[in-house]
């Protein structure tokens, strides 16, 4: 998993349905000092994030199944809001 | 797996089920010559280890399920698998 910082929303009416009722977030790539790589994603985001919350995420298959019930059709998704960053 | 070296942890409240009650670490990538690198991951870490270690980081979600033995499907990648002790053989 990684470290991203929300920055928007995106709202799409004509997609797959197995991404009904999936909120997309922008969001972009930060490291360890919230300082963006320059790397942006539209997420799914599974735990309601607002523009500015630091979050974790996760790639690849794994980011098919953050639903017990369901797939979803997404590489990235946003799994984790950040509270505090000990380094 | 990559090298890592720990340089932290995160503190979340609001994240998937599967991730309660595990710690989790800032891990950066390392070079054999340990040698900090570009990038951070976020490490579920059932080992210990703590900031400063040098770690083994494998990012594969079937050996998460089988290292956190989850019957549920689990978002979950990047996981700590060891503490490395010395790394030898890397010429200068």
């Amino acid at each position: 998993m990684r470290l991203g910082r929300v920055i928007g929303k995106v709202w799409a009416t004509v997609k797959d349905d197995q991404l009904d009722a999936v909120k997309l977030a922008i969001m972009e790539v930060v490291d360890e000092n919230q300082i963006a790589t320059g790397k942006t994603f539209v997420a799914a985001d599974t735990i309601g994030t607002r523009d500015g919350d630091i979050v974790f995420w996760v790639s690849g298959a794994e980011a098919t199944r953050p639903f017990p019930e369901r797939y979803i059709p997404s590489d990235v998704t946003i799994i984790g809001l950040v509270d505090t960053l000990d380094t | 797996m990559v090298l890592g070296k720990v340089i932290g942890s995160l503190v979340s409240t609001v994240k998937h089920s599967c991730y309660q009650n595990k710690k989790i670490s800032l891990v950066k990538p390392v070079s054999p010559r340990e040698q900090v690198q570009q990038g951070v991951m976020v490490a579920v870490d059932l080992i210990g280890a703590r900031k400063g270690d040098i770690v083994l980081v494998a990012s594969e979600g079937r050996a998460a399920e089988e290292l956190m033995n989850f019957s549920c499907r689990m978002p979950v990648r990047s996981m700590i698998v060891g503490i490395v002790d010395s790394i030898d053989g890397v010429d200068g």
